[in-house]
């Protein structure tokens, strides 16, 4: 990463990057299309129309409708051709492909944490692999910061209470700088991470030696029991949990919510927020024993959670 | 000369208890030149420490602490007074044929309210200071800041006073003092954009003080408005934040937009092509620029379809700011062209303001801002247009002028050569911005990668020579005080009531009341050029 | 601004000029407090719309009733401040009787505190939970400082009336002067009733 002089461009990690590029750049001519004559009249009245040099200054002209119709509409439908193709490159960047690989995120003053699937966990660094798309969940446990992958090209806000998303595809080997883009603090510029993008060959062998001996949800599953979430919720005394996730929950004041990542982190932390049709509010928070990781572990588990079939 | 000039009567009570609205625009000048140096110390520390990637000259803590005073200073304690306050309250009054601003005491109490708010302001920030940003980003300023953050949004929340009553001073004065025969479409363009910004300053401002009393609230008492555990949201803060702070922007360039169509209709002696077009570009900037606050969120959480109407919108407000270029290029054709200090200003902010406008719509394409946003992609966006465009619209107006506020004229050689400095300062300066930012460097950081030193470099060298154009005004303009050749009634052959009137102006700003029959920038030979 | 001798102030020319640039003034000024307390009030709608749980459980403790009797004084002292402007016999009567009602308000807003203090629900005054949701004592806090902005706001009005009444009282004033005053310190009367006239649903009515 440190090795050059002088960079001008940052590397493209993605597809998506090379597109982003060159938006960019026909931008960029569009814009030199509409500006460059500006500077060129500028110069000739300026070199022609200078005092003491004669010209033909008859017949000033005040205003000239056509003329203003030209300048407003033309860059209007110009700049509207390239609104759409953006619009359209922004809503791929937002939504994630199904079979996306999921990886949770959280970050706190000044570090980054990730959690794969398989249980494995980095600390300012990611391992992902090429070719595959991956979805990062992302979530806070203080202030906002802003996740930041230039040789993708893309950013987005890291919430606390809330889960944000992410997802790319990166194409090409190599270690890409990571940055925190939402000055967070002491030490905002310190908060750097490396994402590690491998081949596929190379991505199994990093997830079989950096494994734990258990996956996310099996990670959440331990919490489920040493937290006793069964006694209550496998008693009746609180809404079942087997096929929770994205299930259509109707709640006390009559509304319907889906039971996303969203719906099961307040449930877990803000019992209160939404309850459940049916039965008291009885659930104590856990916000003060479970961070936000053991969340993401438990919402893993839950995810996992098949119907029950008696 | 019956009347004597404004600057007669002396002492300090005559000057602190005036009600004369050229007297507060002095008062307004001394002060925000104050605070544009306390300012612009913030920013030479930022550049001296981003010449090495390694944090060494400040603590992290100190530099967050610098480019928050930095930003708060600028913003609110320089750019927005700054024209409004300086050459809309001298000029206004003088531009329409009155005598005075509809509320002289008013105006005087603007003035104390932003002088007040800003030493308040400047001395939290000195005494421990703030390291939130000037953006206040919730829930790191409510919950993970120190206690001076009351203090500064006390200050901040006093000098807003001072944007709501000049605000509302300006619009009356020209709705209600207008003299006999100046019609809407008679007005100097100057005064439309003058009239358009305090629409701005009444309507937006409002909205901020209210943000700064919920994030003290929610600093002191936690009431869980912006805490997510409390069931508040931290992206209301954005969004309240912005819906003021947008506007805000519009504050800081429409009244230097004002100037460069004077600038440019007194150098060419020519009137503005396009009048109309141009009048109505700053109405329909005031009013679409309340619609496009959300573009600072496309990747704050806020909803897709949200974005891309703020996108769209973003598009829209862009159309009267080029009607305005457009406009201002063609003025020059078949003019009659002074190259004076004033106009090489109005040219560097029409160049300045081209790059910052276009890089503007960049941001605004939304899956460019996924990239740039948080980078110094847009710090070098905003300083086109407020430090390129927008101070040296206030250059400009010094510049032009300076010679009616003060009675002297000033070196040409050395006005010029202050422009040109700057314009190469400033495109040094920020120009390599652009491309850290599109690297992948995100503001506000304190140290960064290597890779981005030798940009970081040229672009501090740069703000070494912008450094020295800023301080050399400061030689010849108030050299010209004591040694500059008094000025006549009109040194640059321009039109309008200001250029009739003596240099500097008599105390009721006319000899006899003023009726007008001629339209603006009336360059034709049977015009008037009679003293009034 | 007022001079207490027949000529305008400067920088007008005749009367009626000031007058409308004093309207005008006041009117911009009213907008800029509409657009405070506008912003306010969405973001009091923007809880309610997101909590409709937590903010009807914090509804159904404030004391409407308290709140609606302050709501027929504030709407009494209008009508006062109305009469104030249309009979210009009863002029000081009519003012007197508008502060009156004014400070009444402010009395009962502070006895309404004061059982809220009691209740434990006020932010500062509490350290535990009277609540269900924390979204209610969310909602408790924005009442708590929307009332209190709103209620510094009629705070000021009453100073101004009373100021004006004892100019009347003293005889300092010309007709169109007093005219002039009574006209801009009814219109921000009017403003400050109209606040509140949107405040009492948003903060009481709606869900309760």
């Amino acid at each position: 990463m440190n090795e050059h002089f002088l960079r001008l461009w940052p590397a493209q990690a993605s597809d998506y990057a090379v597109s982003v590029d060159w938006l960019v750049i026909g931008f960029t001519a569009m814009m030199a299309l509409f500006v460059v004559p500006v500077f060129v009249a500028l110069w000739v009245f300026i070199w022609r129309y200078r005092r003491g040099r004669p010209a033909d200054r008859d017949h000033r002209p005040q205003s000239n409708l056509p003329i203003e119709l030209a300048w407003i509409i033309l860059p209007f439908i110009g700049s509207l051709v390239v609104f759409l193709l953006s619009a359209r490159l922004f809503f791929i960047a937002r939504t994630p492909p199904e079979d996306a690989l999921e990886v949770q995120v959280s970050a706190r003053q000044w570090m980054w944490k990730f959690q794969h699937q398989g249980g494995q966990r980095e600390i300012n660094t990611l391992h992902v692999p090429a070719r595959r798309p991956v979805k990062l969940t992302m979530i806070s446990e203080d202030v906002i910061h802003s996740l930041f992958f230039p040789s993708l090209r893309i950013k987005q806000d890291v919430l606390p209470g809330r889960y944000s998303m992410l997802w790319f595809q990166a194409e090409h080997s190599g270690t890409y700088e990571v940055y925190c883009a939402e000055y967070c603090g002491t030490d905002h510029a310190a908060m750097l991470a490396r994402l590690v993008v491998l081949n596929p060959a190379d991505y199994e062998h990093w997830l079989a030696d950096n494994g734990s001996s258990a996956d996310l949800a099996r990670q959440g599953e331990t919490l489920y029991r040493q937290y006793g979430c069964a006694s209550c919720h496998d008693s009746g005394n609180a809404p079942p949990l087997a096929g929770v996730f994205n299930r259509s929950v109707q709640l006390a004041d009559g509304s319907q919510v889906k039971a996303d990542e969203a719906y099961l982190r307040d449930s877990i932390l803000l019992p209160q927020k939404q309850l459940v049709a049916g039965y008291l509010p009885i659930m104590p928070t856990y916000s003060n024993l479970l961070d936000e990781e053991a969340v993401q572990r438990l919402v893993a588990y839950l995810r996992e959670l098949p119907e029950k079939h008696q | 000369m019956s009347q004597p000039s404004y600057l007669h009567a002396q002492g300090l009570r005559s000057w602190l208890l005036t009600r004369d609205h050229k007297r507060i625009a002095v008062l307004y000048m001394l002060t925000v030149t104050f605070f544009f140096f306390a300012g612009g110390l913030a920013a030479s520390l930022i550049r001296i420490e981003l010449v090495t990637p390694e944090g060494d000259l400040l603590t992290a803590d100190g530099y967050n602490r610098a480019f928050t005073l930095h930003g708060v200073i600028m913003v609110w304690f320089f750019l927005i007074p700054s024209i409004p306050s300086v050459f809309g309250n001298f000029l206004v009054p003088i531009m329409i044929g009155a005598k005075d601003m509809a509320f002289p005491r008013l105006n005087l109490f603007s003035w104390y309210m932003l002088l007040g708010g800003g030493l308040f302001t400047l001395l939290a920030l000195l005494l421990g200071g703030v390291d939130t940003g000037w953006t206040f980003y919730t829930p790191l300023s409510t919950m993970f800041s120190n206690g001076h953050v009351l203090a500064v949004i006390c200050g901040v929340f006093i000098a807003g006073f001072s944007s709501i009553f000049t605000g509302v001073n300006i619009i009356a004065t020209v709705h209600t003092l207008r003299a006999p025969g100046m019609t809407w479409m008679r007005l100097p363009l100057f005064i439309w954009s003058m009239y358009a910004t305090s629409i701005i300053l009444v309507l937006a401002t409002p909205v901020l003080a209210i943000t700064l009393v919920l994030v003290a609230a929610e600093h002191l008492f936690n009431i869980g408005v912006f805490d997510p555990k409390l069931g508040g949201d931290p992206l209301l803060f954005q969004h309240l934040f912005w819906f003021y702070s947008h506007p805000a922007v519009y504050i800081m360039i429409l009244p230097a937009m004002g100037v460069v169509s004077e600038l440019i209709t007194a150098a060419g002696h020519k009137r503005i092509f396009g009048y109309r077009f141009v009048a109505w570009s700053s109405v329909a900037i005031a009013v679409i620029g309340f619609l496009v606050w959300g573009h600072h969120m496309f990747v704050a959480g806020q909803s897709m379809y949200a974005s891309l109407v703020f996108s769209l919108l973003s598009f829209l407000v862009a159309i009267p700011s080029a009607i305005k270029a457009y406009n201002w290029s063609a003025t020059l054709y078949k003019s009659d062209l002074t190259l004076h200090a004033p106009f090489l200003f109005a040219l560097t902010f029409i160049g300045l303001f081209i790059v910052g406008g276009v890089t503007g719509l960049f941001l605004a394409l939304l899956a460019a801002d996924l990239h740039a946003h948080d980078t110094y992609f847009v710090v070098a966006h905003f300083h086109y247009i407020m430090v390129g465009a927008a101070v040296a619209g206030y250059f400009g107006a010094l510049h032009f002028w300076w010679p009616k506020i003060t009675g002297r004229l000033y070196s040409q050689l050395w006005g010029k050569i202050t422009a040109i400095l700057i314009f190469c300062g400033f495109n040094l300066t920020f120009f390599p911005q652009f491309l850290l930012g599109y690297l992948g460097m995100p503001r506000r950081y304190h140290s960064y990668d290597p890779d981005f030193q030798f940009l970081n470099v040229m672009s501090s060298a740069g703000a070494s020579i912008l450094a020295v154009a800023y301080v050399l005004p400061f030689f010849y303009l108030l050299g010209s005080l004591r040694w500059g050749e008094r000025a006549p009634i009109n040194p640059w052959e321009a039109a309008g009531l200001e250029w009739r009137v003596a240099s500097p102006p008599p105390l009721h700003n006319f000899e006899a009341p003023v009726t007008v029959d001629f339209e603006a920038y009336d360059y034709s030979p049977e015009a008037r050029r009679d003293p009034l | 601004m007022i001079r207490s001798d027949e000529r305008p102030a400067e920088p007008f020319v005749a009367w009626a000029q000031q007058r409308e640039a004093a309207r005008l003034g006041m009117w911009l000024f009213l907008a800029s407090e509409a657009m405070m307390f506008g912003s306010l009030i969405m973001v009091a709608w923007f809880f309610r719309l997101r909590y409709p749980d937590g903010v009807a459980e914090a509804v159904a403790g404030l004391h409407y009733l308290l709140a609606t009797g302050n709501t027929v004084l504030l709407l009494t002292s209008s009508l006062l401040m109305t009469l104030a402007a249309s009979e210009p016999r009863r002029v000081r009567r009519c003012l007197l009787g508008a502060a009156v009602l004014g400070v009444l308000f402010l009395f009962c807003k502070g006895v309404e505190y004061g059982l809220e203090i009691h209740e434990g629900v006020l932010p500062g005054f509490t350290d535990h939970s009277t609540w269900q949701a924390p979204s209610a004592q969310l909602f408790m806090n924005l009442y708590f400082i929307a009332t209190a902005l709103h209620g510094l706001h009629v705070l000021i009005a009453v100073g101004l009336v009373l100021w004006l009444y004892s100019a009347l009282k003293r005889r300092r004033l010309a007709p169109h002067q007093a005219a002039m005053r009574l006209e801009m310190i009814s219109l921000y009367w009017h403003l400050v009733d109209g606040i509140w006239i949107l405040l009492f649903p948003t903060l009481y009515l709606v869900g309760r």
